[in-house]
This record gives C-alpha cells, structure tokens and sequence, in this order.
C-alpha cells in the first residue's frame, strides 16, 4: 500500500468523517450522507471493488447499471460519470478517478455463476453475490435486493464484435475514485475474492473507503 | 493491516486456467454457434399453438409459460423493439441476469446457438431461432424521463410498463431485473461509446426462445433509448407461444459451448 494521496486542500487524513480498512476478500456497508465525498481507494492496486448504492431512506430505490450506462451513453463510468438510480434520479456523481477504467456490465461474482465460468469445482469459493447478500442482509434486504453493480478498478474491455472479457486491472497502488452524494446512500461493498480471473491479479487485497463533509 | 499475499504459484495456476477457459469461449464456442435463421419465418403449424398475443406499441404483456415451451417473438406489422423480463415460475426470486449471461459467454452478442442465464448459474432460455443477434443486453428500456427528454410528456415507457406487469404478478419493483431489449442493434465502440446500428436489422426479423425452466415473463414494448426515430411510434409485435417439442440428444443450444452445458448441468441438479 501506498500513503494517502490528498486530492484537496482540505481533504485530510486528519478530518475525514469515515475512514475504513477493508479486509481482502470482505463485505463492508456503510451511510453517505448528501453533499459528503467518499474515496474508494485501491490501495494495494489491481483489486475489484464491487459496489452498490441504495437511498438510505428508501432502498427500493437503488442503483441501476442499466440506467447508468443509458445516461453516460457509454459502458464504463470515470470522472463525471452520474450514478443513477432505477428512479431515474442521480444518487452520486464521480468527481475524481486516477484510474479511467471501471466496469459496471459484468456485475458481481457469484458461488453459482462461477460453476458456469470455471467449473463446478469452484462452487465452494467465496464469492461477491454471497457478501452482498450477507451485507444487505444486516439492513433488512435480501437476494433480491442484490441488483447488477458497479466494478471499480474492474476492466471489462467490449469489443464491436460483442467480444467480452475480464483482463489485468490497470489500477495502481493508491488509486482512487471519489464521489460525491446527492442524496444520503447506503454505500455496499463487496471486496471482490475472485480467484479465478484476473480482476484482482488473482490474489485479493485490502481497500480502504474514506468520507469527508462537504467543507473538505 | 496485515494480508497474506497468494504465491507466485497459486496466481500463475489460477492464471493458466482463467486464459484457457478465455480461449475456448472466445475462439472456439463461435465456430460451433450456428448462422442466423433465414427470412421469412417459416410458419407455425396451427395445432403447435397455444397462444398467440399481439401486443400494441407502448403496451406491456406478461404470460407463464412451461419448461420446452417456446416462444416466437416476431416483427409481423415493421419494427420494433420489445424488452423482456423473466422471473423463475418455482422462486420468483430467482431472475434474469444479463450482466452473467454476457459475462459467463464472453460476448454480448447474444444470438441463435447462445443461452440466458438466471442469477443461480441456470440457463432460463436457449436462443433457438434468432435471424438479427441484434438484441441490447446492456443498457436496457425507456424511462419517464427518457421518454420525456425525446418526445415530450404523455408516452408509456418500459420502466412503468414492468412496475405494472410485476405488480401484477404480486412482485414489486425491487424484483425488476436488468433487461434484454430484444431487435435493439446496440453495439460498443472501442471507447465505450454505445452505437445503433440498424443494418443488423432486416425488417421482419424473429426470435425464438425456448423455456428451460416453468417462468413468468415479462415483455414490454416500447421504443429503445437509442431508437434514432425522433417520433414515437412503435408498431404491434407479436408473441406466439408454442407447444413443447422434444428435444434431441444433441440439441445445438446445449451442447455449444462448455458454459452452456455447465448451465444445463446446474438446471439438471435443480430439478431432481
């Protein structure tokens, strides 16, 4: 891991509002509150960050990739990029990326899809679809509430032809996204543990997740 | 924070496999998918039907069908775009996934010869006819606010038309998965970018979908976000439900490709 890369004056490890480690492989949940800026930062590099946000107060309303690739007319999300709600409503908005390539397309892994991809000898992996379902869990929702989510530092490359793959994450130590709330969200991380493809070079690492108020 | 690195050994085994499973979906599952289906439809013999509903521009339909039950989806009055959903008849929790069925695939040219898959690694449809594989399932169906921005207020949009017919079906909104806009020509540039591209589009063109699982679906037809026609004019489309035929041992949506049949295997298993 690298040390904290400050992206404003007044953005400092010294008033942050939140400041989270999360283990290699774990869920993490945790409220945003409007106007406040979270860093998602892959600090060790080349890891997948799996994501979704719900409105904190209605989490029928939550995010939708389909709605969000619609809006950027394009399939990944960087610096600008509005993330929209299945109301049609902007829940964030990127204000920062060192990276320039995140997936929202390919969704999160999962115990079953994996036998699909690998083998069913790799149904017994920790997988995504299992820590968001844990982490949802803790506010009430369930499986179906696990809708398709944001990959950051994922790199998902489209081809014209349709052609789709998973290759090396370019994200590098300390890399980071920021984003602004614009409205109070549940933020749910699944700290991705695929082992069967190159998303996280194969070998998951810690992330960190920072918040600051809007002053900052 | 203390994290114990994978060895070299483990990532470079992990690896090796990962590209030998990238090389068999990329290059060789397409050289066993077949050519698209000719035009015209052929037709359906009458005794094959169990349904036949034609659906009006900017209206949405839902229907249960039974597992080997197929179903024509056909452009009989011009074009059009129509977006489907579909949830397990058994556990209505278990649904249509798209990011999966692209991911699993490795393409999101879905075609004849090609499966969709539910978020429980099992195949819910074989594409069984296909003559466009121009189908979008990515950026999905129409919103209020779409349809607002681009033609004003007062058009249905497929976002409202799958709260209705889920409601019906005593699901809500939270069950709405992604959708597959189904004659929507989109393609991705090498920045992203989304294309339409209407030369993948012959006029009349059909798809069939046969069920591998007893589903409730959804279909909602409405004009696609990146349609370029600056009216809003969708024409009827027609969905017609066939009996189950029997299947042959070596039937092409099975057998093409190791993820199909890894698919087929976990709907076997489920079902014992």
């Amino acid at each position: 891991m690298t040390d904290f890369i400050q992206t404003a004056p007044g953005r400092t490890l010294e008033n942050t509002m939140q400041d989270h480690f999360i283990a290699a492989e774990a869920p993490f949940s945790t409220v945003i509150r409007r106007g406040q800026t979270v860093r998602i930062e892959d600090t060790y590099g080349q890891q997948a960050i799996d994501t979704l946000f719900y409105n904190a107060t209605d989490f029928s309303e939550r995010y939708s990739n389909q709605d969000t690739m619609r809006e950027q007319g394009a399939a990944y999300i960087s610096t600008g990029t509005k993330v929209v709600s299945n109301e049609g409503r902007v829940m964030l908005t990127m204000t920062a990326d060192s990276c320039g390539r995140h997936d929202t397309s390919a969704g999160a892994c999962s115990c079953e899809s994996n036998t699909v991809r690998f083998g069913h000898g790799t149904r017994y992996l920790h997988a995504c679809r299992d820590n968001f379902v844990l982490e949802v869990s803790k506010h009430g929702m369930n499986k179906r509430d696990v809708v398709p989510n944001i990959n950051f530092f994922m790199n998902v490359p489209i081809e014209p032809s349709g052609k789709m793959t998973i290759v090396d994450g370019i994200s590098a130590p300390g890399d980071y996204v920021e984003l602004k709330a614009e409205m109070d969200v549940l933020l749910v991380i699944s700290n991705c543990p695929q082992i069967n493809n190159p998303c996280n070079g194969f070998d998951p690492t810690p992330v960190r997740v920072l918040v600051w108020d809007s002053e900052a | 924070m203390t994290h114990v690195r994978r060895s070299p050994e483990d990532i470079a085994a992990n690896r090796a496999r990962y590209e030998e499973h990238q090389r068999k979906g990329l290059e060789f599952a397409p050289k066993a998918l077949p050519e698209a289906s000719l035009l015209p439809a052929p037709e359906i013999a009458a005794d094959k039907i169990i349904h036949r509903e034609v659906i009006p521009g900017g209206w949405y339909w839902s229907t249960h069908i039974r597992k080997n039950e197929i179903f024509r989806v056909s452009l009989d009055h011009g074009f059009s775009t129509v977006s489907l959903v579909a949830w397990s008849a058994a556990d209505t929790s278990e649904r249509l996934n798209l990011p999966d069925t692209v991911k699993m695939q490795w393409t999101t040219a879905l075609g004849k010869g090609r499966v969709i898959f539910s978020d429980m690694g099992r195949v819910m449809f074989s594409v069984t006819e296909d003559s466009s594989g121009a189908h979008d399932g990515l950026m999905g169906g129409s919103t209020f606010t779409s349809n607002a921005a681009k033609y004003g207020d007062g058009t249905r949009n497929t976002r409202d038309n799958l709260i209705l017919l889920a409601t019906k079906a005593g699901l809500d909104k939270r069950d709405i998965p992604s959708v597959l806009a189904l004659f929507a020509p989109v393609r991705v540039d090498q920045d992203g970018a989304f294309l339409w591209k209407p030369e993948l589009l012959h006029g009349h063109d059909y798809v069939e979908l046969r069920a591998e699982m007893d589903m409730i679906l959804g279909f909602s037809n409405c004009p696609h976000p990146l349609d370029p026609d600056p009216a809003y004019r969708p024409n009827p489309v027609t969905v017609t439900r066939m009996a189950a035929a029997k299947l042959a041992d070596d039937d092409l949506c099975r057998t093409a490709t190791a993820e199909a049949v890894r698919g087929f295997e976990n709907n076997t298993l489920a079902t014992m």
